[in-house]
């Protein structure tokens, strides 16, 4: 029963983060939605006992990938969005149609109640657990990650450059 | 005990969202913003199979997911800086010189 | 078994020269050319005599396997030969008369153009009869078939910047074709129905059928179709037609070709066959009645025409006539003993015909000659010869065959008086129109003046004028001499029967000969008396001509005035030619223009191209729109297709 309202509660806001983006018109509100968006999602990861995902989710995204946002958009200074004249028909269509298919999706998978329920905290996340894992069945794709992020870190670092910095010889754009 | 579907659909208004954030805006870093709504909907998918279905490989690949999509992240927004500089804007209806 | 006689030299001795003259030819002199062809052609009819010399000591019928052709499954065709008495008949006259021929070609093709090319062609030819004679299976027969076809193609259209040589050239393959296709089809029902060609294995399945009496039996159909087949090569009703045009070629090759050799295919192909065709007598009437009505025909054609090469063109078509009738009446002996003797004075009617040609300087009227046997005294006594032979006079070659037909059409079990009597009446006709030619040609006065020798006459060969009429050249003189003596000499063979006894042993059918025994029996007497009347009929042809056209010059004239519609129609072929114009030709040339060019060719399979091409245009003009250059339009266009096909997965979970 907890574990229910907790959802609901908790679902909600993420909704409602996610609709405040789409209706923000500058970035940065859409940015700090975001930010509750992800900061729900944590909790709901923890009403399904993923802790560690959980504190991840934070740590990283909030934390560092949202914060990257935010520096981006100061740095460039984004206003906010003109108003341009949106089209009513389109108002009027595309408003009830994606309700109505939403509805219908919804209701579909919730017509299917025998795919079982989870437990509050039924998967047991912790670090440990996590961690075999990584390094055991998963070490190669946590090694090409990491390589990943890293050619990420290069590229990120040359493009961003200004031109009238040349990168050093050996590092073509 | 909640029913797997409601986190099922929580996950699919999450994606809806994104997708139609990345149709509708018009501008980049917020269109950016709505790609990583629809992964972070895509992981509440993940986590929520691997609670039902007791398997641990769900929650291990979220991490993964994570990882690509700040890394993603970091290098699209190098390039918007990058694109910012020549174009001097963030409409992305203005950056349509791949027309000749 | 007997050893191999390597029967296969026979025919690739002439396609040696063939390829020999065709390839270096050009830069042989004319020496040089002669002698390979003679050489080679000569060389073949040597082998021909040692293997009759060797005939009496072979197992007959003599097979000599050549190469695997054709395996596929049951059914194999292999290169094989086949000698019987038959053959060997066939094998002396192709190669002997050949040899003749080319000898004199030597002489009669010295000033034209081509020379080598000529003697490729006609070594060429000869190798495909040799092909043909020598067959062991009708399909091996049917290549001879064909490449006889292709050579007379050739030689016709010699001349080939003439029009009317290259037009003749085509007729000729293409009727051919029509009658091949018949051919055709009964090789087919050969093989649906006893899974092979080889001639042994067709004979003794064919005999173990009865004897169909009524109705289109299966032999029965194969008897028709391979007349058809017959008629084409053969030049019989309806498919003579190609033959008088076929005089557009030197003389040479009216001799070999249309007179001796390849025309008389037909008549060998129907008495090789003629196990099928004794079990099929409906089909055997048909080929009498062809034979019979085209002699008739084609001897009232040649009554009324001007040209020396076309009278006997006709002739030609008249005497095939004969000797499809003899076939008809299952006298196959008869049938080839006229073909024998036919090819020795048709050949020689050819040839001297030639020698007169060529002695006045390309004029082929016979109203421009006349007097001419001061001038050419030799070609004079052998066409002479030839003249009296073909009219059939005893005691020359002509008469021994043509009368042993006529006795066969009156007395077999398959003749019918009828049949005699139309005989009899075309054997007036014939002697009446080569004594026509003999006396418009060599008596009387000289017609031709001086100025038609310098001139270029309406169809040359030799556009040379020599001033008087000039005798010919020892090498063409030579040949005369001996196709001469053999139409002199070469009814005799006969004697006593004993050429048709030679052949009995291929021709045996018991059923037949106790039949004919019986009624030869008694019947000398009658014999006699259709012998007596041929000669007489003979005889009166000689007078009708003799009054015509010596005594009294002006009555053909007279005659032709008074018969008036029905003498402009012979003169005209019976408009043959132009029934079938506007019958096949016209219509079929207008269907493959309207439907088959314009409707077929350009509506549906150009437009299919061109219209695949456009439609491909069109599209990617539609596609086009896709590429917009504008990032938000891509990035619909990306969440479309990612919705597409979740929702497919959806619908495949579902179901």
């Amino acid at each position: 029963m907890l574990h229910l309202v907790l959802f609901l509660v908790f679902g909600a806001i993420c909704v409602a983060g996610a609709i405040n983006l789409l209706a923000q018109s500058h970035p940065i509100s859409s940015a700090l939605s975001l930010v509750v968006v992800m900061a729900s999602l944590a909790v709901e990861y923890l009403l399904l006992g993923a802790e560690f995902v959980a504190a991840v989710q934070v740590i990283v995204y909030a934390g560092a990938v949202m914060v990257l946002f935010v520096f981006v958009i100061m740095l460039l200074n984004a206003g906010a969005e003109e108003r341009t004249k949106g089209s009513h028909v389109a108002l009027a269509l595309g408003v009830p149609g994606v309700l109505a298919g939403g509805l219908l999706v919804a209701w579909t998978l919730l017509k299917r109640s025998d795919t079982g329920t989870v437990a509050l905290g039924s998967l047991h996340g912790d670090p440990k657990t996590i961690a075999s894992f990584l390094f055991h069945e998963f070490l190669l794709p946590f090694e090409i990650t990491s390589i990943l992020v890293l050619i990420a870190i290069m590229g990120a670092v040359v493009l961003a450059s200004r031109p009238d910095l040349k990168p050093p010889a050996g590092k073509e754009s | 005990m909640v029913p797997v579907s409601y986190y099922l659909v929580l996950s699919g208004i999450l994606f809806a969202c994104g997708v139609v954030g990345f149709l509708i805006k018009r501008n980049i870093i917020t269109i950016f913003m709505s790609i990583e709504l629809m992964l972070n909907g895509v992981n509440l998918s993940f986590v929520a199979f691997a609670a039902h279905l007791q398997k641990f490989s769900g929650q291990v690949f979220v991490f993964f997911v994570m990882v690509v999509a700040a890394a993603e992240a970091a290098v699209g927004l190098a390039i918007i800086i990058a694109v910012f500089r020549t174009r001097e804007t963030l409409n992305v209806d203005q950056v349509n010189l791949l027309k000749l | 078994m007997t050893s191999s006689l390597h029967l296969w030299l026979i025919p690739i001795l002439p396609l040696i020269g063939a390829a020999v003259n065709g390839f270096f030819g050009k830069r042989f002199s004319r020496r040089t050319v002669a002698a390979v062809a003679l050489t080679f052609c000569g060389a073949a009819f040597v082998k021909a005599l040692v293997v009759a010399a060797q005939f009496s000591s072979l197992e007959l019928p003599h097979t000599e396997f050549l190469a695997h052709w054709i395996r596929s499954g049951d059914f194999l065709v292999n290169f094989e030969f086949y000698l019987d008495q038959l053959t060997l008949v066939m094998l002396l006259v192709v190669t002997g008369v050949g040899f003749l021929i080319h000898i004199y070609s030597v002489g009669y093709m010295w000033e034209e153009g081509g020379f080598y090319r000529f003697f490729s062609y006609l070594n060429l030819f000869m190798f495909f009869m040799l092909t043909l004679v020598l067959a062991g299976n009708y399909l091996q027969m049917f290549i001879g078939w064909e490449g006889v076809g292709l050579a007379s193609y050739l030689l016709i259209g010699f001349y080939f910047t003439r029009d009317s040589a290259a037009n003749a050239g085509k007729k000729a393959f293409i009727v051919n074709r029509i009658g091949d296709f018949g051919f055709l089809i009964a090789l087919f029902l050969m093989i649906k129905h006893w899974g092979s060609l080889n001639f042994g294995e067709v004979f003794v399945a064919a005999a173990k059928l009865p004897v169909e009496t009524a109705g289109f039996g299966l032999l029965t159909s194969i008897g028709l179709l391979l007349m058809v087949g017959a008629a084409g090569k053969s030049a019989q009703i309806p498919l003579y037609v190609w033959l008088p045009d076929a005089m557009e070629g030197p003389t040479p090759v009216s001799a070999l070709i249309h007179a001796a050799t390849m025309v008389t295919a037909g008549v060998y192909m129907v008495a090789r066959s003629h196990v099928i065709f004794d079990l099929a007598p409906n089909a055997l009437t048909v080929v009498a009645i062809v034979g019979t009505l085209t002699a008739l025909f084609a001897a009232t054609i040649g009554i009324a025409q001007t040209d020396i090469k076309k009278v006997l063109a006709y002739s030609t078509v008249s005497q095939l006539g004969y000797m499809f009738l003899g076939c008809g009446v299952a006298a196959y002996s008869a049938g080839i003993f006229h073909l024998m003797t036919h090819a020795f004075f048709k050949g020689l009617l050819f040839l001297a015909a030639g020698s007169v040609i060529h002695a006045i300087g390309g004029e082929q009227d016979m109203r421009k000659m006349g007097g001419l046997r001061q001038y050419i005294p030799w070609t004079f006594l052998t066409m002479t010869i030839a003249t009296f032979a073909i009219a059939g006079f005893w005691p020359l070659a002509g008469f021994f065959s043509k009368d042993e037909i006529l006795w066969q059409a009156f007395s077999s079990k398959h003749g019918s008086w009828v049949f005699w009597l139309i005989g009899v009446v075309t054997a007036f006709i014939t002697s009446f129109y080569m004594f026509r030619l003999w006396f418009m040609t060599f008596f009387g006065d000289y017609r031709g003046s001086e100025a038609d020798n310098h001139g270029h006459s309406a169809h040359d060969e030799h556009g040379h004028g020599h001033g008087t009429p000039h005798e010919s050249p020892m090498v063409m003189l030579a040949p005369l001499a001996i196709l001469a003596g053999l139409s002199f000499v070469g009814g005799w063979v006969n004697i006593g029967g004993r050429f048709e006894h030679f052949l009995a042993p291929v021709f045996h059918n018991p059923a037949m000969e106790a039949a004919s025994e019986a009624t030869e029996a008694g019947n000398h007497g009658t014999e006699h008396l259709l012998m007596a009347i041929s000669l007489a009929a003979a005889a009166l042809g000689l007078y009708f001509a003799y009054l015509l056209y010596l005594k009294r010059r002006d009555l053909p004239q007279k005659i032709a005035d008074a018969l008036g519609g029905f003498y402009q129609a012979v003169v005209h072929k019976y408009y043959v030619d132009e029934i079938y114009a506007t019958l096949f030709v016209k219509p079929l040339v207008d269907g493959s223009t309207r439907i088959l060019w314009h409707g077929v060719d350009q509506g549906v399979i150009d437009a299919a191209v061109n219209d695949t091409a456009d439609g491909a245009r069109h599209v990617s003009d539609a596609a086009r729109h896709m590429q917009s250059g504008n990032l938000r339009s891509y990035a619909g266009w990306v969440a479309a297709g990612g919705a597409l096909i979740i929702a497919y997965m959806i619908w495949m979970g579902i179901r």
